[in-house]
């Protein structure tokens, strides 16, 4: 039987949005705090940190996110470990985004004149105190824009989960053109759907960068 | 007594030995210029004082603080000492009082009043007191200098490195920055400073240092320097119009 593609398929797929932003948010918040450390592990002055991380970026970087995602799902389960989907999602999207934001952060660190790290050590900083008030700061201003467009990838690719059944925005615009055929109809408002995420997210980007350089010619 | 002690130090980027063995003293209230060639090794000496090279021999001592390898001991020594660059590398993110306060406020402690207080007084006494607000990217390159002396001079040091501050300023930028460092000098400020500037080191300097092929070549009395040099080389570098 073929239903109509009416008001409560529409909430349906309007509504699952929250699964496709649940995850974005999971995984930039694990992903960001996991990235954050791997990209200081990467400008570590011991050795085998910088091994690790890189090795990790390397490793995230070289795999597609659905082998990770079928690593974390049927791979755990056969070791014993039955993570329900939600869980093996966002873990395998939490890993993704550690491995570009690791990546995407590193540069921005590095970006910074190593002149800034020479007079910071002239006035007697410590390493740590370097990196609080002098390098980061300069290196989140440069971060902006590249983060950005990785969330923006990351909201985007989200709907890779669909594949081990997470009915997030993919996957229900899926269920509901499989029920009411009219897939023009219904990929629009998922495709709109994706606009309406990504779009502002873009926006406040602009914004968050023409803020920052308020009182900076440069 | 000395504030500067050097003993035969010896410093090499691989192969390339820059420093064959330097030794120098420096007293205290002492204005010392360092000049030399490109190349001759004046100012990797001078970022040897304050740790920002490491060396492969010899010994160095600054304001009571012996060198050696470990961390501490180093912002230890780099407390008393401060360095001013050629580039200047001010904080861009910071303002201008902002970037003076920073060291004090979180290497010495300093409340953020006594920081502010010591940021008003170091940017008066370079003369810039109005700029405390500004941002770094919208001062002159001679402000920009002048700034960054004020920020060295906040934590107090006990002597004051400056390496070549004027070689990215046109002449009339130097000026105001070579009237700081004169003002400073009379102070009673200890200062080594490798310049490019024969005038400035004649006149303000009370030992003037020549150094040619990573040796102490020649010193003595700027003065007497200046207008009687020993050595051939010490001449062919004053005359010959070589930087």
């Amino acid at each position: 039987m073929i239903r109509e593609f009416g008001t409560s398929e529409l909430w349906f797929v309007v509504s699952s949005a929250r699964w496709t932003l649940a995850l974005t948010l999971i995984a930039l918040g694990l992903g960001g705090v996991l990235g954050f450390v791997i990209a200081l592990a990467r400008v570590s002055r011991l050795a085998p940190l910088r091994w690790l991380a890189a090795g990790w970026i390397g490793l995230v970087q070289g795999v597609p996110v659905l082998m990770l995602l079928f690593l974390s799902y049927y791979g755990l389960s056969l070791a014993g470990l039955d993570l329900p989907p939600l869980v093996a999602a966002g873990i395998s999207l939490s890993f993704y985004a550690s491995g570009f934001l690791g990546e995407i952060w590193r540069g921005c660190i590095q970006s910074v004149p190593w002149q800034q790290w020479e007079a910071s050590a002239a006035l007697a900083l410590s390493r740590a105190q370097q990196y609080r008030y002098v390098v980061l700061p300069q290196a989140v201003r440069i971060a902006v824009p590249p983060t950005v467009g990785f969330i923006v990838q990351l909201v985007k690719n989200t709907s890779i989960v669909s594949i081990i059944g997470v009915v997030e925005l993919a996957r229900a615009g899926h269920l509901v053109n499989n029920a009411t055929f009219q897939p023009m109809r219904v990929f629009c408002v998922v495709a709109l759907v994706y606009f309406c995420i990504c779009w502002p997210i873009s926006l406040a980007a602009r914004w968050l960068e023409r803020r920052m350089h308020v009182g900076r010619a440069g | 007594m000395s504030v500067v002690r050097v003993e035969g130090v010896r410093k090499s980027y691989g192969a390339l030995e820059v420093l064959k063995g330097v030794s120098m003293q420096v007293e205290r209230g002492e204005v010392v210029a360092i000049i030399g060639r490109s190349g001759s090794g004046k100012s990797t000496l001078l970022r040897c004082l304050n740790g920002l090279e490491p060396i492969q021999a010899g010994r160095i001592e600054v304001a009571g603080h012996t060198l050696d390898s470990s961390g501490k001991g180093l912002r230890d020594l780099r407390k008393d000492v401060g360095i001013v660059f050629q580039s200047y590398n001010l904080f861009p993110h910071l303002k201008v009082g902002e970037n003076i306060m920073l060291a004090p406020r979180v290497v010495l402690g300093c409340s953020r009043a006594e920081a502010r207080a010591r940021a008003e007084q170091t940017l008066a006494q370079v003369g810039l007191a109005e700029k405390i607000e500004a941002w770094p990217d919208n001062l002159s390159g001679g402000q920009a200098q002048r700034v960054a002396i004020a920020r060295s001079l906040a934590m107090q040091p006990k002597v004051m490195l400056f390496d070549e501050v004027t070689s990215a300023l046109d002449p009339e930028l130097t000026g105001e920055v070579l009237a700081t460092l004169e003002g400073l000098a009379q102070a009673g400020m200890t200062m080594l400073l490798v310049t490019h500037e024969m005038a400035f080191a004649r006149r303000v300097a009370h030992r003037t240092v020549f150094m040619h092929q990573g040796l102490l070549h020649e010193e003595g009395p700027s003065e007497a320097l200046f207008s009687a040099p020993r050595t051939a080389e010490l001449r062919q570098f004053l005359s010959g119009g070589l930087k």
